[in-house]
């Protein structure tokens, strides 16, 4: 039996064993430095089967919990890194492209280890059971993340998306501390099991306070989780960042955002006067995060900027299911949806990468033909755009399919007419990638699509993944918290 | 999981086909393989079925999600039979009629047979959940074959009727939910077995929310008034396969739904709405129907003809007796190989003329005889003559329909005399559909086929081969069960549960 936190210092001893290989061998190979850290990370990854699950604290510090859903979530991190190197591995051209360097190749080293880092960050938050270990962890995410977005420095897209994610970034840092300091101030604590039993105690009139904390709060993750109205950093940022980050972002930091935003609202859902307000809190942010994500979304030709907006939508959908946490099945459905989009969304980028580099662009008009040029590509992306829309034998319809069943069940009847508007307009903006694919014609001068094994390996996994879940969905919700 | 269906290779053999396609073997022969295969397979499942026994054959269940009641359960019984051997018949038929495609012939048969096999499952599900998941199968590969091979606007038609789909689908999974939700908390499932034993033992609470749910959600699949727009123009720029498919097969997906799960189960709310469902639908017969006078396209009024059609059958649901029932399960069966016929012959017409415009058309019958002959047999049998299983099924939906109804006495000059009821009034509307249909299915037929013939059509070929196969195939089916209906209604009227 190991540790449970030894999982995480095992990748932070990556990361920095990978740091001080490239920088004192300039004879290691990028690729080889990528391709150590990726099996690091499944070595991990394996490890986490051997770590047996508890329900209380760490040494009763209260600091850090390693309940299922944090062990589950450290897999999604996981994963969802190791993914991500395997896109940084096909995207190396264009990084070196877009990097000054004096010597080929150099520069581009730190593309593959900070994602490491960032996934100590995420694995951490995945454990965090105190506001100030999760705004520790938060940070170590952000700030990673804020150099990756902003890694193309010849890129004047990449320059500004890594501006305007880290000024709001840091505002919303800002009002995370803010929220914390309120709900310290009339708890007197800041972990949350001692919040959860200091709760019931709490003055009427200290209430409001208290409420204004957790609003702030709010605020803040919803920055992370791209909900509407905190969503304005989204499609710039998602359309500059390099593929690899813009992938990481939409999956990884979100699936953060819900773990601890799933975390700080268990204690407040216990006491009646805050289940009240937080749950109009939540079914105003889902119902707006629906609306705005899938409206925008339907007139965008960019790619990159329509999975931005795709990225807003789903973070609706989610939110339609935490607004409706007072069912048993809500959490399941939840993690299922995020794992789900998990797989749809890694793979439309890990399909994206290889057609730009071939076609030169990351627009729809990209993808014109793709089905000619080269069909099994096309099939794949076919499978990822129709899991992303919620059509049926696809994971993407089963997640929708729980999240509108427990709201149902949970009578949030708006919100699920809300859905059924949102999803049709889903599948316009999704089929319109399928209608490029097969109805247009190839470009004359377009070159063939390579794509790399690894890539290949991974296409062919999420691909078959989607359908058999799509199919058999138990497999994943046996494993599920 | 207890033994194997054999309706599981029912599902699978087109699945396969398509597969063998996509991985290199040649397309049509392979989809034409698959397709025989199927009705080979459906003709020995007919041969061991036992028309006598009540409830579900072949059964073999799956569980997928235990905690929510959903399990991959196949079974038939006469009703789902019927259906399962109407999809296999006119997939056979538009495989027969396709003409392969320059350009993506892959995609194209992979995307027929992909519909076949999500219609043969759909026929085949005891589970509710599978038979709506089934039913999407299509929903792709509609979008492909409309949007690259279909003709006219193709592409807005595609939009259309994908948004369309996409929409009422969402729409009646929220009224599957609902209906499982109505059920007791702690026996929810999906299986319509279940549901309907629930049902019986009036432990559901006969939501009217659920069945507006399921109504519009079914509705739009099938082109209720006044949900139909997508249709017409869908079918009239699909291929002729894809059209004959989906006119043929898919659309009846929304009435067996509402037969099989609404009529058991919300009875008291299928009365509760009974005159929204009758406003409806003869808006569907008498407002659709002059629309499709007015057609000048045959594409265009075939279209709008198949979507006229649907309120005889949902007539006969309104009407909610053994009788009209029955009428309208059969008349599931003979609308969809009349349709069928129908776009494959029209099909015909626009790959040798290259026009389906009535004003350019004339006298074909005399350059292509064949075509002619088999174009008037499935005009009259989608009139209704008596002779075609039209006839018969259409009967029932009347008589069924007209006694719907507890008779209406009315007070005139103070003594009691007779007077129609609503569902009465509703029936002579839909009589007047009969006339309606009569009206253009004959001017079409004198339009294109007699006159002089023009010169540029003096050249044409006739029917060939493999066509002419699926026709015949197609029109003797008719004429067979027209002549002696009573197997079917054998095998239909047992599966029906009344409430």
């Amino acid at each position: 039996m190991i540790q449970p936190i030894a999982l995480e210092i095992i990748v932070v001893c990556l990361g920095i064993l990978l740091l001080m290989v490239e920088s004192f061998s300039t004879k290691v190979s990028k690729p080889l430095l990528a391709h150590t850290a990726i099996f690091g990370l499944l070595v991990v990854l394996v490890l986490t089967f051997f770590v047996q699950p508890t329900a209380g604290a760490l040494q009763d510090s209260g600091f850090y919990v390693l309940d299922p859903l944090g062990l589950f979530f450290k897999r999604f991190a996981l994963v969802a890194t190791i993914l991500t190197l395997i896109l940084a591995l096909d995207y190396l051209p264009i990084v070196q492209r877009l990097v000054p360097s004096e010597r080929p190749g150099a520069g581009s080293g730190e593309f593959f280890i900070l994602p490491v880092f960032t996934c100590a960050g995420l694995m951490w938050m995945a454990s965090a059971a105190d506001f100030i270990v999760i705004f520790c962890a938060l940070e170590l995410v952000t700030i990673s993340l804020y150099i990756q977005v902003a890694y193309l420095r010849r890129s004047i897209a990449s320059l500004e998306a890594g501006t305007k994610f880290l000024i709001l970034g840091a505002l919303s840092t800002g009002f995370f501390v803010y929220g914390i300091t309120w709900i310290f101030g009339t708890v007197g604590e800041t972990s949350l099991e001692s919040i959860r039993l200091a709760l019931p105690d709490v003055p009427g009139a200290a209430q409001p306070a208290l409420i204004f904390g957790v609003a702030m709060v709010l605020v803040a993750i919803g920055f992370k989780i791209a909900a509407a109205p905190f969503q304005f950093w989204v499609p710039d940022v998602y359309q500059g960042a390099p593929t690899p980050v813009t992938a990481y972002l939409a999956v990884a930091s979100k699936a953060a955002g819900f773990v601890i935003l799933i975390r700080i609202l268990e204690p407040f859902f216990t006491v009646i006067a805050f289940q009240e307000k937080l749950f109009l809190a939540l079914v105003l942010l889902a119902g707006l995060t629906l609306l705005f994500g899938n409206l925008a979304a339907i007139p965008q030709t960019n790619f990159k900027r329509l999975m931005g907006y795709s990225s807003v939508a789903h973070a609706g959908y989610l939110l339609v299911g935490l607004a409706a946490i007072g069912d048993a099945f809500a959490g399941r459905a939840v993690v299922f949806y995020l794992c789900g989009y998990l797989l749809m969304t890694f793979l439309a980028f890990l399909i994206l990468v290889p057609v730009t580099k071939a076609s030169g662009g990351d627009d729809i008009a990209n993808f014109n033909g793709l089905a000619r040029r080269s069909p099994a590509l096309a099939l794949a992306m076919l499978i990822a755009a129709a899991s992303l829309a919620g059509v049926p034998f696809t994971v993407g319809f089963f997640g929708k399919f729980f999240i509108f069943e427990t709201a149902m069940k949970q009578e949030l009847f708006g919100l699920v007419l809300i859905g059924i508007l949102t999803v049709a307009c889903g599948f316009y903006y999704y089929f319109k990638v399928i209608r490029a694919m097969y109805w247009q014609p190839a470009p004359e001068d377009a070159a063939p699509v390579q794509v790399s094994a690894l890539s290949k390996i991974a296409i062919t996994t999420c691909a078959v993944l989607i359908l058999v879940l799509g199919f058999y969905p138990q497999l994943l919700l046996r494993m599920l918290p | 999981m207890s033994s194997l269906s054999p309706l599981l290779f029912l599902i699978l053999v087109p699945i396969l086909s398509a597969a063998l396609i996509m991985a290199g073997a040649n397309p049509r022969f392979t989809a034409l393989l698959g397709a025989v295969v199927n009705v080979v397979l459906f003709c020995m499942l007919a041969f061991v079925f036992d028309a006598a026994r009540e409830g579900f054959q072949f059964v073999s269940s799956f569980p997928v999600v235990p905690d929510l009641g959903i399990s991959f359960t196949l079974g038939a019984d006469g009703l789902s039979m019927v259906m399962l051997f109407l999809s296999v018949v006119v997939t056979l038929a538009a495989i027969a009629v396709a003409r392969t495609p320059v350009d993506g012939a892959r995609w194209f048969y992979a995307s027929l047979l992909f519909i076949s096999a999500g219609v043969v499952g759909a026929f085949a599900s005891v589970d509710v959940f599978f038979f709506y998941m089934f039913h999407e199968l299509a929903l792709i590969p509609t979008f492909l074959l409309i949007g690259i091979w279909g003709s006219g606007d193709r592409q807005a038609a595609a939009w259309k009727a994908t948004v369309y789909l996409a929409t009422g689908s969402f729409v009646l999974l929220l009224g599957l939910i609902g209906l499982y939700l109505i059920q007791p908390v702690d026996a929810r499932s999906f299986d319509l077995r279940q549901i309907i034993a629930h049902a019986d033992a009036g432990l559901i609470y006969d939501s009217p929310v659920v069945y507006l749910l399921l109504l519009f959600g079914f509705g739009i699949l099938v082109s209720l008034f006044p949900f139909h727009t997508w249709a017409p123009q869908a079918y009239a720029s699909a291929p002729a396969p894809a059209a004959m498919l989906h006119a043929g097969v898919l659309k009846k997906f929304g009435l067996y739904g509402l037969i099989r799960i609404a009529a058991p189960v919300l009875p008291e709310s299928i009365q509760a709405f009974l005159p929204l469902l009758l406003v409806l639908l003869i808006g569907n017969i008498l407002y659709v129907g002059y629309i499709t006078i007015a057609q000048r396209k045959l594409d265009w009024m075939l279209g709008y003809s198949s979507v006229m059609h649907m309120g005889y059958i949902f007539l006969g649901f309104a009407a909610l007796n053994e009788i009209s029932l029955t009428g309208s399960s059969i008349m599931l069966l003979s609308h969809g190989l009349t349709v069928a016929a129908l776009f494959a012959l029209c099909g015909e017409i626009r790959e040798r003329t290259g026009t389906l415009d009535f004003s350019e058309l004339g006298g074909l019958a005399r350059t292509a005889p064949g075509l002619g002959l088999a174009f008037g047999f499935a005009a009259m049998a989608s009139v209704g003559l008596p002779g075609f299983v039209g006839f018969a099924a259409e009967l029932m939906v009347f008589f069924g329909a007209f006694a719907g109804a507890p008779p209406a006495m009315g007070i005139f000059n103070g003594k009691e005399v007779f007077a129609f009821n609503f569902m009465q009034i509703a029936t002579i509307c839909a009589v007047w559909g009969i006339v309606i249909s009569a009206i253009y299915m004959l001017r079409a037929y004198r339009r294109i086929f007699m006159g002089p013939v023009h010169d540029r059509w003096a050249a044409i070929g006739d029917l060939g081969g493999m066509q002419r196969a699926a026709v015949v195939l197609l029109i003797g089916i008719m004429l067979l069960f027209g002549f002696f209906p009573q197997p079917l209604l054998n095998l239909v009227t047992p599966a029906l549960i009344l409430p």
